[in-house]
């Protein structure tokens, strides 16, 4: 929080300021003492703002010409890209702008994984991250359903058929989700009314998440506490903001190559077949962003295990902060936990490979060997490389290595004096 | 007045002997009470409403004429917007199908537990990947059954589960001859 107290300059603004401190609000985000060394990993927090916000809006646009019943869902969707004014370009946003910000949120989180930014004082802001991004593919899923094609009748099939590996309950809460005896109509209905709600409880959590943030400050690259403002901090805006202006806008070229140049490369063709209960198709997969989570749900032979391993490679997530036992953040100064960081990308990024493939042979054995890698990473891994491992050593503040021309040893401090 | 200090004299009292209940304490523990019955009672409504509807209820029977089938084919109908198969099995297959030691199979079941007695060439299941609900293929698989295509679960041609994920047999739902040549399921 930014020391100063605001005083509006004109009668009015103070008038109102007095009563509703949003200017105090609108000064405090301008003012907001930022790092001055964050490098373009930090700007895709604006980016998901921007991701979100577009979904939002071409979502509303959609919903005025869509039709959520099972016999004209399919037929309506087609009705936007044929009838509707701009029809294909909205869908084809909304579409893409799904894949665009789960390609910006897996950056996001492993920008947090590589320089720590999850760790003390920053839990809840991870905590609330993660709910996010659980939100997320909640709602992803829920609208992947809604052109009723064969990859969401299917789709909607395999991932409601999760609840049903629950035992004693599972079948009957299976059946509570559908509002039928299979994927029906209800099901579509409800899944509609639910993708709509989805996006407004991610906004308030994105809320949270700011405000949370906003508390201690931005981590940074060298992942050191600084002070408030300091000659370490620059105002949010106007740095910042022209900062996380042009990455977005680089963002937004490739954003733009998908939306109009292949805008169908990240889907299904089978989900221009409209759904038929009768007929699996011959090989269903998941959206490119849930395949790691695929992969392991298929590695373990058991429904129920399957479940289980599925949902805790997310919720081990939750437990991370205290998980990574090392108090150095910034994996710039720690050399061996950075080795595991790029070892667990590829994995993950393994994972959603063989995810894609069929669930036999090599990939299945990659699959499984990739699992358990990736717990490992989270239980074995930071815990006992946090406690082994020997540090760079860290500098002073920001502006030290820059003007000293690097961290000089007798500049910096032992990490454990004041981390 | 006299009763604020009734009260506040007996709070006094109260504060030494600890733990006795207070009047107070029944009110707050009663009002609690009442409320959680109330959100109870309007909370179920709002989760029960989720439930299949009595229309979706209403489509519980389906009637299938089986005289066009010729033994070794089978057809596929709707019921309750799940596919059922209607295999009629040439003797070979039964015979195949009784041969399976039930120590080789991970849901034991017996095939004749899964017809009806003196109707053994006629196989009705719920065509339903008892894994995560596919549509199993027929004729396929390593067990001259079904194959489920999405993570490849083995049925054999009793349609119990031979390999894979899943984890029991197909389901027989409730069916009855009426006569020679229909079946009622549900």
């Amino acid at each position: 929080m930014s020391e100063h107290e605001y005083v509006p300059k004109s009668k009015a603004a103070k008038w109102f300021n007095d009563r509703l401190p949003l200017l105090t609000l609108g000064a405090h985000l301008t003012d907001y003492p930022t790092p001055k060394n964050l490098n373009y990993w930090w700007t895709f927090g604006g980016i998901l703002t921007f991701c979100l916000i577009t979904q939002i809006v071409t979502g509303i646009v959609l919903a005025m010409h869509y039709v959520a019943h099972a016999d004209l869902a399919f037929g309506s969707v087609e009705h936007i890209m044929r009838n509707v004014n701009y029809g294909w370009l909205i869908r084809y946003i909304h579409s893409n702008g799904a894949s665009m910000f789960f390609l910006a949120v897996y950056i996001h989180i492993f920008r947090s994984l590589f320089y720590g930014s999850y760790k003390s004082p920053r839990e809840i802001i991870w905590i609330l991250g993660l709910l996010i991004y659980l939100l997320m593919m909640a709602a992803a899923f829920l609208g992947y359903v809604l052109p009723w094609g064969q990859m969401s009748f299917w789709g909607a099939t395999v991932i409601t058929n999760l609840f049903s590996a629950i035992p004693l309950v599972g079948d009957s809460i299976t059946t509570w989700l559908w509002g039928a005896y299979s994927v029906d109509n209800p099901t579509l209905n409800r899944f509609f009314s639910l993708h709509y709600l989805f996006p407004f409880l991610i906004l308030g959590l994105v809320v949270l998440h700011i405000w949370a943030l906003h508390i201690p400050g931005n981590n940074n690259p060298v992942g050191i506490d600084i002070k408030k403002p300091s000659k370490d901090t620059v105002p949010f805006h106007p740095y910042i903001t022209i900062k996380d202006a042009f990455a977005l806008l680089m963002f937004m070229i490739i954003f733009a190559g998908f939306v109009f140049f292949s805008p169908n490369v990240l889907g299904h063709s089978d989900n221009y077949i409209p759904a038929n209960p009768l007929v699996t198709p011959a090989h269903i997969v998941p959206e490119w962003y849930l395949l790691p989570f695929y992969a392991i749900l298929r590695s373990v032979p058991d429904k129920l295990g399957g479940v289980i391993l599925m949902f805790s490679a997310i919720f081990i997530l939750f437990v991370l902060p205290w998980l990574d036992t090392s108090k150095v953040r910034s994996a710039v100064f720690r050399p061996i936990y950075r080795q595991f960081f790029w070892i667990l990308v590829i994995d993950v990024l393994m994972l959603g490979y063989v995810g894609a493939m069929p669930a036999e042979g090599v990939y299945l054995a990659l699959a499984r060997v990739g699992t358990i890698y990736y717990f490992l990473h989270f239980i074995v891994v930071l815990p006992v490389v946090g406690l082994l491992e020997k540090t760079d050593p860290i500098p002073m503040s920001i502006s030290e290595p820059v003007i000293t021309g690097g961290a000089e040893p007798s500049l910096a401090r032992k990490i454990n004096e004041k981390v | 007045m006299v009763l604020s200090n009734n009260y506040i004299i007996s709070t006094l009292q109260m504060s030494k002997e600890e733990k006795k209940v207070k009047r107070r304490d029944f009110l707050f523990t009663a009002s609690y009470v009442v409320g959680a019955v109330g959100i109870g009672a309007v909370i179920w409504p709002m989760i029960d409403q989720m439930n299949p509807d009595k229309a979706q209820k209403a489509l519980a029977t389906t009637e299938v004429d089986i005289s066009q089938i010729e033994p070794g084919k089978s057809i596929t109908v709707l019921w309750r917007g799940k596919p059922v198969f209607l295999k009629r099995r040439t003797p070979e297959e039964i015979q195949e199908a009784r041969a399976v030691s039930l120590d080789d199979l991970p849901d034991p079941q017996k095939d004749e537990e899964r017809v009806k007695e003196g109707k053994d060439e006629w196989l009705v299941m719920l065509g339903v990947c008892t894994h995560l609900g596919c549509v199993p293929l027929k004729d396929k698989g390593d067990y001259n059954g079904w194959f489920c295509p999405c993570h490849g679960s083995h049925y054999d041609v009793s349609g119990r589960v031979r390999k894979g994920p899943a984890p029991t047999n197909m389901e027989i739902p409730k069916f009855e001859f009426v006569d020679n040549n229909t079946i009622k399921i549900g």
